[in-house]
């Protein structure tokens, strides 16, 4: 420490660089105050899609198991409402989405404390400084590729879902301590300013905060340009548009046109069919050659036995109106038509709970194959679906036949299904 | 009689009190657990790089990239003289829309995903650009109409 000249080098370590008459603890606290609720909404929604997941049964963790030996998860994930799970993760899209601009400006706010100078006063202080870098590069780094995979670009050696989630923990431990220290601050800010008294000043009246030791407040402001509530208007409208534009691949309907940036937005094509695909035939390998008239579903449990689609057909079918909902935040309701999940467990001789393993024809892949908790193999709506809207299933949506279940993630609905083995929850 | 306790002895050589030390770590606690973790799986290097990455990506490149467009835009105004200086924030707010937009969807939009979007959807990503473009032309286009209403309404302010 005692190696720095104390005074600081030319540049933006000098306080009198940073000339915007608008930053200053007031406008930091406001816009962390706009985002807490966004990112805690966020969180909680991520925390309840990887409940969703049941990633304790068969195969069906994409993180791996975690060091503790155990997930933090004191819940079964429900099957009602039915769209549970549309609702959980368009909220977890759509805040983070919303949250981005409203974090950009937070960082803009704060970017003098880059800079301070000496670049390190205390151990409090240096600590202060390495929480700050985990709490900026956990929130690019979460948000970021949280944006990135619902546009499936994956310019990284990671896996996403793991990244994606052990980042979370490092980005709100670091919010954590952010909060035990800057709340003070915050509350000091709108005792001494007002909470919503600066947004009523128009640019003429805009003046900067007093640039006291240790504030991002400049010491010598440049002239106001755009009032606060004109900047705080801006980052809102900008919070806004995102999630409007997110909203309508979930809400669907006429509102999906309005998603015209987001992945799902749009038409998906007309008739029965016409709905949006998550993995096409093509992509998943699924030849004609595999799903024609030789099929067979391969059921197992107390016996084994073989059904055509013929057979399968010919079982006591249910009609249930129920969405498919993806991770990437988009959503779609359809009616399906197929046979319960709980009446193949009793084909298959088993009479009591069950969980259930789906495969699909496809090889590879994250999720060709996934188990099914025995609240959801008993829910009567859960179908292995052999029809949508009243016409056979396209190849894109699984044809011969795929799974549907009540609340649970998209890609828990296995399409092309070739087995589906059902045993006791261990 | 008072016993002589060094006044804020841990503070003096701490910089904070002790319930910011602990919740210091408590904070490693956690984000250790879950660096371990991470170390635990594939490519921990790659997600090392791309969490200090995110840091540079922003504090050095974004943050100092629109620091500089903000600042030629605010030159530029200022020496169109009064008018110029009426219009800036006309330019600001639409360039700031559209280039949330676009921060948001560049991969779409530049079609970095084409194939693997493609073998999800069964859509191309080719539209993107274009929607980007004609909502970046929608938002200026209404930009201008409210300046030139203002400067109606308003003529010499």
């Amino acid at each position: 420490m005692s190696l720095l000249p104390s005074k600081p080098p030319p540049g933006p370590f000098r306080r009198e660089f940073w000339r915007s008459p608008l930053r200053g603890p007031w406008l930091s606290s406001v816009l962390g105050t706009a985002l807490l609720p966004l990112i805690l909404i966020c969180a909680l929604t991520g925390f309840a899609s990887h409940a969703a997941y049941f990633t304790e049964l068969g195969g069906n963790s994409v993180t791996g198991p975690g060091s503790l030996g155990f997930d933090l998860y004191f819940f079964d994930w429900p099957t009602r409402p039915s769209w549970i799970y549309a609702f959980t993760q368009s909220l977890h899209v759509i805040s983070g989405l919303a949250a981005i601009p409203i974090l950009l400006a937070k960082l803009w706010s704060a970017m003098p404390k880059l800079f301070e100078w000496p670049p390190v006063r205390s151990p409090a202080h240096t600590l202060d400084r390495l929480s700050l870098a985990l709490l900026v590069g956990g929130s690019i780094f979460v948000f970021f590729t949280g944006v990135f995979n619902i546009q499936n670009w994956y310019p990284w050696g990671f896996s996403f879902v793991s990244a994606h989630y052990y980042g979370a923990f490092v980005f709100l431990a670091a919010l954590g301590l952010h909060l035990v220290t800057k709340v003070p601050v915050a509350l000091r800010a709108f005792r001494e300013r007002g909470v919503i008294a600066p947004l009523r000043a128009d640019a003429r009246h805009t003046v900067a905060e007093p640039g006291r030791e240790g504030t991002t407040a400049p010491v010598a402001p440049g002239p106001v340009s755009i009032s606060r509530r004109g900047l705080l208007a801006t980052i809102g409208g900008g919070s806004l548009g995102l999630a409007l534009l997110g909203l309508g691949q979930s809400v669907g309907g006429p509102l999906r046109e309005l998603a015209f940036l987001a992945p799902r937005g749009g038409s998906s094509g007309e008739g029965p069919n016409g709905f949006p695909v998550n993995k096409t035939a093509a992509a998943a390998g699924i030849r004609p050659e595999l799903t024609g008239p030789q099929w067979r579903l391969r059921l197992s449990g107390a016996r084994r036995l073989e059904l055509s689609r013929e057979r399968l057909l010919a079982l006591p079918l249910a009609t249930e109106s129920l969405p498919i909902a993806c991770v990437e935040g988009w959503s779609t309701t359809q009616e399906w038509t197929g046979v319960p999940l709980a009446e193949l467990a009793r084909l298959a001789g088993i009479e009591t709970e069950t969980i259930a393993t789906v495969s699909s024809i496809q090889r590879g892949g994250s999720f060709s194959q996934a188990t099914l908790s025995s609240g959801q193999v008993a829910d009567r709506r859960s179908l292995l679906a052999l029809r949508v809207n009243g016409a056979d299933l396209s190849p894109d949506h699984g044809f011969p036949a795929r799974v549907i279940v009540p609340g649970a993630p998209g890609v828990h609905c296995t399409k092309w299904v070739e087995s589906i083995s059902f045993e006791e929850e261990a | 009689m008072t016993t002589v306790v060094p006044r804020d002895g841990f503070r003096a050589r701490y910089g904070e009190g002790p319930l910011h030390l602990l919740a210091v770590i408590a904070m490693l606690a956690v984000a250790g657990y879950a660096l371990l973790e991470v170390a635990d799986r594939p490519a921990p290097l790659s997600f090392a790089l791309w969490f200090a990455g995110a840091i540079v990506a922003h504090d050095l490149i974004a943050f100092p990239f629109y620091s500089l467009l903000a600042k030629i835009a605010g030159g530029a105004s200022a020496a169109a003289g009064d008018r110029g200086r009426r219009a800036l924030n006309f330019i600001r707010v639409p360039a700031i829309l559209s280039g949330l937009a676009l921060i948001v969807w560049f991969p779409f939009i530049l079609g970095l995903s084409s194939e693997t979007y493609e073998n999800a959807s069964g859509r191309s990503t080719d539209p993107f650009l274009g929607r980007w473009l004609a909502l970046t032309a929608a938002l200026f286009a209404i930009s201008a109409l409210l300046y030139a209403l203002c400067l109606r309404t308003d003529p010499d302010r």
